[in-house]
C-alpha cells in the first residue's frame, strides 16, 4: 500500500517534479485559504481565480504556451481585477462580492474568447485544467518562490491581518494599516492562484487553497492549529491525488482536488471540532 | 485658529450626514480637555454620527473637527467584530496594545498587563476563552479591557451600557470615573438620564441641531428635553439645500455671517454657561420655507 503510494515518485522524474510543485503549493496556498475562509471570502477567491484567465490567455496569444508570459499576464490581470473591484466597492454602492462577480464574469468570457482566437481545444484544456505533470524548472522555481514570499508576507502581516479580519473598524481607528494590509492580502491571493494555475489550471486553482482550509476547520480551533492542519491536509491530498492519477490513469489536477474533497468529506463526518459524528453522539454536558 | 490643548476636541461648523441629509447640523463648540461629556438626544438625533465624525469614520459634509493629534479610543455601538473568528479573549484585549507594539513587537512580556486589564473589568480566568463563547455583557467588559490597554487621551463611547446588566454597568461607570480622574477626555452617548445626572458633569443635548450644551443640570431641563423630542427624525426628501454659510471656506465666515444677519450660528467655544438655541429655524427645510438669508454657492 505504502509502496503503491510512493512508487511512481521513485520511478519517474516528472512525478517527483509534480510532487515538489504540489508540496510548495501546499505550504503557501492553504494558509491564505484559512484567512479567506475566516473572512468569508471563500467564494470571492473562486471569482478571483477566473479573473486570471484573460491575462494568462493574453500571454498565451503573445508567446504561445510559455510559462513566464502566461504567469505575468495572469498576475497582472488578477491584481487589476482585485484592485478594480476594491476601487468600485469603495467608490460606488456595490458591495465587494457584487463588483467582483461583475469583473470575473467579464474576465472569464474574455479569457476563453482570447484563447480560442488562436489556440486549439487542447491549449484551452491546458489552461483551464493545468499541466502538473509537465512542470519544468522555471515553473518549480516560480512555485517555490511564491511559497517563500507568501510565508514571509503572512508572518509579517499576521497581526494586522488578524485584526483586519476580526475588527476592521478598530484597526481603522488605531492605524492606517487596514487598507494596505487588505490589498497585500489580495496580492497574496492572486499570487497563489497564479501558482495554483500552473499546477491545477484556472478552474481548479482554488482547490488546494480552500478545500484544505475548510477541512482544517474540523480539526483545529484557533489559527495556530488551523494553519498547520490545512498545510497537512493539502500535502496529503497532493500525495494521494498524484499517486491515484498515476495508478488509475486519471487526469492529475482533478484527482488532486478530488483527493482534497474526499479528505474534506471524511473530516466533516469524523472531525473532532463540530464533525457530524460528534454532533450525533453528544457527550453529557458539564456541571459548569 | 487657536491651538487646542491636548485632549480637547474642536467642532467647527461641523455638519455630518448621509446622502447630503444632515444628521448633525452646524455644530460649533469645543469639548475641553479632561471633560466628561454625555451626548443625549432622541433616536436619530445624531449622537452616533457625531462620534463617527470625530473618529473620522464618516467624512464631514461641511465644517471640520479639530484635534491636537493625540491617541483616540472609540467604542462603537454596533461593532463590526466577527465573533465567530477563533480568537481568545486575551488576544482581543491585546489589540489595545497596537499603538505601543505595532505589527511586530512581541506580546510575550505584556501578558501580565493584559491579564491585569481583564481582571479590572472582572474577567478573571477568561483569558483563553474564545470570544464567541462570551455573553453580551462579558464581551462588553472585554472591549473595555481593550480600551484600558489603549491608554488613550480621548475616549469616545457609543451607548456603552445598552443591554448591560446593572452590576456590569456600575463597574464600567466607575472605570469611566477613574479615567475622568486621570484627566482623559471622555464623550459618551447615553440614554439613561439618571445615569447622566449622577455621573456626567457636562452634557450636549442633540437633536440634529445642538439644543443645549453645558453643565448637566442646566441642560437636562424639562423644557430642553421637550424641545429635543419635538424635532423630527425623518428625512425630508425635498429638503432645500442649506444655504447657511460655514466655517469650511478658509476664513472665519461663520462669525461674520452671524453678525451680518443678526443671529449666531456658533455656540460659544467656552460653554461654561448653558447655551440654548432655538432649533426651529433650521429644523424645517420644506421647500415652502424659503431661506431669506440665502447667499453664497449652494453646496
Amino acid at each position: 500500500m505504502i509502496d503503491q503510494l510512493f512508487a511512481p515518485f521513485l520511478e519517474f522524474g516528472f512525478m517527483r517534479r509534480a510532487l515538489v510543485g504540489c508540496l510548495a503549493l501546499s505550504l503557501s496556498a492553504p494558509p491564505v485559504g484559512v484567512f479567506l475562509m475566516l473572512r468569508r471570502m471563500s467564494l470571492m477567491s473562486e471569482a478571483m481565480s477566473h479573473a486570471i484567465l484573460p491575462g494568462a490567455a493574453a500571454g498565451f496569444l503573445v508567446a504561445g504556451l510559455s510559462l513566464p508570459a502566461m504567469t505575468l499576464g495572469g498576475l497582472a490581470a488578477g491584481l487589476a481585477v482585485a484592485l478594480l473591484a476594491g476601487l468600485v466597492t469603495r467608490s460606488t454602492v456595490l458591495k465587494e462580492d457584487a463588483s467582483l462577480a461583475a469583473f470575473y464574469l467579464i474576465s472569464l468570457a474574455a479569457g476563453v474568447l482570447l484563447v480560442s482566437l488562436r489556440g486549439s481545444q487542447i491549449d484551452l484544456l491546458h489552461i483551464l485544467f493545468g499541466t502538473v505533470l509537465a512542470l519544468d524548472d522555471a515553473a518549480l522555481l516560480l512555485l517555490g518562490g511564491i511559497a517563500t514570499v507568501t510565508l514571509f508576507a503572512l508572518a509579517a502581516l499576521y497581526r494586522p491581518l488578524v485584526m483586519e479580519c476580526v475588527d476592521p473598524l478598530f484597526l481603522r481607528t488605531v492605524s492606517r494599516a487596514g487598507g494596505p494590509v487588505h490589498f497585500a492580502f489580495l496580492a497574496l491571493v492572486v499570487m497563489n492562484l497564479v501558482g495554483g494555475f500552473q499546477a491545477l489550471g484556472t478552474l481548479l486553482a482554488v482547490g488546494l487553497m480552500l478545500l484544505p482550509a475548510i477541512t482544517a476547520r474540523f480539526w483545529a480551533r484557533d489559527l495556530s492549529g488551523l494553519i498547520p492542519a490545512s498545510m497537512l491536509v493539502s500535502t496529503l491530498a497532493s500525495l494521494i491525488g498524484l499517486s491515484l492519477s498515476y495508478h488509475a490513469d486519471l487526469p492529475t489536477g482533478p484527482a488532486i482536488v478530488l483527493a482534497a474533497g474526499a479528505l474534506y468529506l471524511v473530516s466533516m463526518l469524523v472531525g473532532p471540532r463540530g464533525g457530524l459524528v460528534y454532533r450525533l453522539v453528544r457527550p453529557r454536558h458539564l456541571e459548569a | 485658529m487657536t491651538a487646542l490643548r491636548p485632549g480637547a476636541i474642536g467642532l467647527r461648523g461641523l455638519t455630518l450626514g448621509y446622502e447630503r441629509h444632515p444628521a448633525v447640523h452646524h455644530l460649533d463648540g469645543t469639548i475641553p480637555a479632561g471633560d466628561l461629556l454625555a451626548l443625549v438626544g432622541p433616536n436619530g438625533a445624531g449622537k452616533s454620527t457625531l462620534l463617527k465624525g470625530i473618529v473620522g469614520e464618516i467624512p464631514a459634509l461641511d465644517g471640520r473637527v479639530e484635534r491636537s493629534g493625540e491617541a483616540l479610543a472609540y467604542l462603537p455601538q454596533a461593532d463590526e467584530i466577527d465573533r465567530s473568528f477563533p480568537l481568545s479573549v486575551l488576544d482581543l484585549a491585546s489589540m489595545g496594545l497596537w499603538r505601543r507594539l505595532g505589527a511586530w513587537r512581541s506580546l510575550i512580556g505584556r501578558r501580565s498587563e493584559v491579564v491585569a486589564a481583564l481582571r479590572s473589568v472582572g474577567l478573571d480566568g477568561f483569558e483563553d476563552r474564545p470570544i464567541g463563547t462570551l455573553s453580551g455583557g462579558q464581551f462588553q467588559r472585554a472591549l473595555f479591557a481593550r480600551l484600558i490597554l489603549q491608554d488613550a487621551r480621548v475616549i469616545l463611547l457609543d451607548e456603552p451600557f445598552t443591554g448591560i446588566d446593572a452590576r456590569t454597568t456600575a463597574d464600567l461607570v466607575s472605570l469611566i470615573r477613574d479615567w475622568h480622574a486621570e484627566g482623559r477626555t471622555i464623550v459618551a452617548a447615553l440614554h439613561d438620564l439618571a445615569q447622566v445626572r449622577a455621573h456626567f458633569p457636562s452634557t450636549l443635548l442633540l437633536a440634529r441641531e445642538p439644543v443645549a450644551w453645558g453643565p448637566t443640570r442646566t441642560v437636562l431641563t424639562p423644557a430642553n428635553l421637550a424641545r429635543a423630542t419635538r424635532i423630527s427624525e425623518a428625512w425630508d426628501e425635498n429638503a432645500a439645500i442649506c444655504a447657511r454659510d460655514h466655517a469650511g471656506h478658509g476664513h472665519d465666515h461663520a462669525q461674520e455671517h452671524g453678525q451680518e444677519h443678526g443671529h449666531s450660528h456658533a455656540l460659544a467655544d467656552a460653554h461654561d454657561h448653558a447655551t440654548t438655541r432655538d432649533p426651529h429655524h433650521h429644523a424645517d427645510h420644506g421647500p415652502a420655507h424659503a431661506h431669506t438669508h440665502r447667499h453664497g454657492d449652494a453646496a
